[in-house]
């Protein structure tokens, strides 16, 4: 394939992924809340993030995520909440591209550091923001756990997907 | 393998590693949890506070019913533990996620919609 259609292509399910990354963040703010606890959420948005990790490469997962947090921000959020999701995705992505770079875990581990790494930046951020310690006592483990669960979950669907899909793209 | 990194291939080895990353990542939870709680001092007060201010402190030792913010909130000490009785907010949130009260020093109880906050401190001196 010469240079130019690489690039169309590469462009092309580029824009895809943030589109459904979009669209999954709007399905995921419509599923009721099973669980009340803020922070608490299967982070549907990142199966887009760790798919193009995987398809496209590192710096096509961070556009996705990055322009996902800026336009659900734009859509839904506020300074707050976009505070808390940069902060949140930002931590993620990293730690998904450092594990993914150690080539002995599947994109469930590396989803998995995903939304654990997402979800102590976040409260991180809280706890800046709030200028308390009081939270990390009692979020830290629920989130630890909560962060394990969403990311074996989205790991399995955007491996299922990369594995099927990686030959056509 | 491609260059494309791990996916699903190599089933045992990648398995192993993701299960001992879970492993690994819930026994730091449980540990963090495990300290906290066995670190954890009773306290002996409950400090109200109104959007950073201090408004009210009450002993737990004396069992009460206090309005607080001017009624938007009712704060009940009873038995050494303090919860939220009363909220005129919609969600409720500090009377639900509290409901058996907190007694520990360092606990705490928000309402962000009224910037009500009771924070327990003193712990060791009851």
């Amino acid at each position: 394939m010469n240079t130019s259609k690489k690039n169309v292509k590469t462009l092309t399910v580029l824009s895809l992924c943030v589109a459904v990354a979009m669209l999954l963040s709007y399905v995921e703010h419509l599923l009721p809340v099973f669980i009340p606890i803020p922070g608490v959420k299967i982070g549907l948005a990142n199966v887009a993030t760790v798919f193009a990790l995987y398809t496209l490469g590192a710096w096509y997962a961070a556009v996705v995520s990055g322009v996902r947090v800026v336009l659900s921000a734009l859509l839904f959020g506020n300074v707050l909440g976009l505070l808390y999701s940069a902060s949140g995705a930002a931590l993620a992505l990293v730690g998904m591209i450092l594990l993914k770079k150690c080539r002995v875990f599947s994109a469930v581990g590396v989803s998995v550091v995903g939304g654990v790494l997402h979800n102590v930046a976040q409260i991180i951020a809280a706890s800046l923001v709030m200028e308390t310690l009081s939270l990390v006592t009692f979020y830290l483990p629920v989130l630890l756990v909560s962060g394990t669960v969403a990311g074996v979950v989205i790991g399995v669907a955007s491996g299922l997907l990369v594995a099927r899909l990686k030959d056509k793209i | 393998m491609s260059d494309k990194g791990v996916v699903f291939g190599k089933r045992n080895k990648t398995l192993f590693f993701d299960a001992l990353l879970v492993l690994v990542i819930l026994a730091v939870a449980l540990s963090v949890f495990l300290v906290f709680r066995l670190t954890r001092k009773g306290g002996a007060y409950a400090r109200v506070t109104v959007g950073g201010e201090v408004v009210a402190e009450y002993s737990l030792s004396e069992n009460g019913e206090y309005p607080l913010n001017g009624g938007t909130n009712v704060l009940v000490i009873k038995d050494g533990a303090a919860y939220m009785k009363e909220a005129s907010c919609p969600d409720k949130t500090c009377i639900t996620r509290h409901r058996t009260g907190i007694s520990y020093d360092g606990e705490t109880i928000t309402c962000l919609p009224n910037r009500v906050r009771v924070e327990i401190f003193g712990g060791g001196e009851r």
